[in-house]
């Protein structure tokens, strides 16, 4: 029980994917322009996630010990076709989300972030509760990182941001300062 | 509730205006800074004068430059809120840092924590801890040395007068912190020292009698909210009594409240107006959200303190807290859209 806390502990907060080790960047900085958005790409990705620890451990258990080659081709094709599936499906219930988040959806195929997951979940031996709890805690990290970038962006705009900042320059000082501030969780609950 | 409070109160009119500006706030807190600059000047000698003057130059100097290149007229150093940020970010900076990395943070805290934000009243950050945040990533050696106290006014530590990027010639004697010797050698350092001062630690948090005190004052006057600083030592100490109590992981709530840098960030960081959020309830949520993130970086992080880390972090979600805990309009139904 404690290992399966301390494995989301430290994939939502300590080891956030995307202000830790940088990874998912592009909907970071794309996605982040209104909260609600952010909300909605969170949860898709958190779908996602799970979908592909669910996915890979079946894999690495029976597919890949045969043709270990395979490895990064097989989590390719499974991360498109869930994201194929996701899209598909917020596409018939909401119309809205689906414009809304444009061209961001397909992108989750290429969010380094879910490839990552799979590739660190393979790499440090996960079981099956154990990948999907990574996945859940790596998923809500990064809703949490998206939240957060969509609050502090909404308010910005409001800001006298000088022009010669404003727009793309701005965002990747506030991921600086965030990711500078997440820095006080590292090495958090290794001790003990 | 007293029109003299200072915080904006989101509330149908009439409002009573109290003359309390943006000039005579920061100057208000700038007067209790001396008392606790004074501190630090006895105990960490001339290094703590020399310090703070410098991350005060370079964030007056870099506001001036800013400011005077916007376009936007005069120049706004006449507010005050440059010199604090200097004062601020040297006060927690420890004795022994070298003097161009002091002014390279004041640099850092002006541009990155205020003006590529638009200026006073838009940063999110506070900028004192942007610039401390800095520096302890970029040189997280010279950052997380301390040096003794009390060696006599005129003795500096030789790195402080280092050149940039280069070694000192001789190395200093180092010491830890109180909280460094409680969580990494188990050894809790006496309450008398603490309170009155005289232990290892960044310059303005040697003294929690007279951090007290001072905000006590600021308190009083209304300079500040005082729900945000209550909620923050109230959240540390309850958190770690409860940690101590069971199985004494924490080092308990005297312990936790007078060392480390949280009263000082409780009292003048804490309660920065324009970094914060501006409900009642957003308010106690922040001071919650600080000194629970506190406790829990010192108890169970890699770093001995985490007030900095915990203040970025509330800083961070304030727009968030500040979504929530919008008031409803009045005549409109149990939850505002």
């Amino acid at each position: 029980m404690d290992d399966l806390l301390f494995i989301f502990a430290s994939a939502s907060v300590i080891n956030n994917f995307t202000l830790a080790y940088f990874l998912g960047l592009c909907p970071f900085l794309g996605v982040t322009g209104r909260i609600d958005t952010a909300l909605r790409l969170g949860s898709a990705t958190i779908f996602v996630m799970m979908i592909t620890a669910l996915a890979s451990w079946c894999l690495n258990t029976w597919v890949l010990p045969h043709a270990p080659y395979l490895r990064l081709i097989s989590f390719i094709v499974v991360i498109a076709s869930t994201v194929q599936f996701v899209e598909m499906a917020i596409r018939k219930l909401s119309p809205a989300l689906f414009r809304a988040l444009g061209i961001f959806l397909p992108l989750i195929t290429t969010n380094c972030a879910i490839l990552g997951l799979a590739l660190f979940a393979t790499n440090r031996g996960y079981g099956l509760v154990q990948g999907l709890v990574f996945a859940f805690g790596a998923g809500v990290g990064f809703t949490l990182a998206l939240l957060i970038m969509a609050g502090i962006r909404e308010e910005s705009e409001l800001a006298g941001v000088p022009a010669l900042v404003r727009g793309a320059a701005m965002s990747f000082f506030i991921a600086g300062i965030l990711s500078m501030a997440f820095m006080g969780f590292a090495g958090l609950f290794h001790g003990s | 509730m007293s029109p003299s409070m200072p915080y904006l109160e989101i509330a149908p009119a009439p409002r009573v205006s109290s003359g309390l500006g943006t000039r005579r706030l920061m100057w208000e807190v700038l007067v209790t800074l001396i008392p606790v600059v004074a501190t630090a000047a006895y105990y960490f000698g001339a290094a703590a004068l020399l310090l703070i003057a410098a991350t005060t130059t370079a964030t007056m100097g870099t506001e001036w430059l800013l400011t005077r290149g916007s376009g936007k007229g005069s120049t706004r150093l006449g507010d005050g809120s440059a010199a604090l940020s200097g004062i601020l970010l040297g006060l927690c900076l420890p004795p022994s840092t070298p003097v161009w990395m002091a002014l390279l943070g004041g640099v850092v805290a002006i541009i990155l924590g205020k003006a590529v934000w638009g200026g006073l009243g838009f940063n999110l950050f506070n900028p004192a801890l942007v610039g401390r945040a800095f520096l302890q990533a970029a040189f997280p050696l010279a950052l997380t040395t301390w040096t003794a106290p009390q060696q006599g006014f005129w003795t500096l530590a030789p790195s402080v007068l280092a050149p940039p990027f280069m070694r000192a010639a001789t190395d200093a004697t180092t010491t830890a912190t109180p909280l460094g010797l409680a969580k990494f050698a188990g050894q809790l350092v006496a309450p008398e020292s603490l309170i009155f001062g005289g232990t290892a630690g960044s310059l303005g948090e040697t003294s929690a009698l007279v951090l007290i005190l001072c905000g006590l004052w600021l308190g009083l006057r209304r300079v500040f909210d005082w729900r945000l600083p209550v909620a923050t030592l109230l959240t540390a100490a309850l958190f770690s009594g409860v940690l101590q109590l069971w199985g004494g992981v924490a080092p308990g709530p005297l312990f936790t409240l007078s060392s480390g840098g949280l009263l000082l960030g409780a009292v003048y960081m804490v309660t920065d107006p324009v970094t914060t959020p501006l409900t009642p309830r957003g308010m106690w949520i922040f001071g919650v959200g600080v000194g629970f993130l506190v406790v829990l970086i010192r108890t169970w992080g890699g770093l001995a303190e985490g007030v900095m880390y915990a203040i970025l972090l509330m800083n961070a979600v304030t727009p968030l807290i500040n979504r929530l805990t919008q008031p409803r309009t009045f005549g409109t139904g149990m939850r505002s859209t």
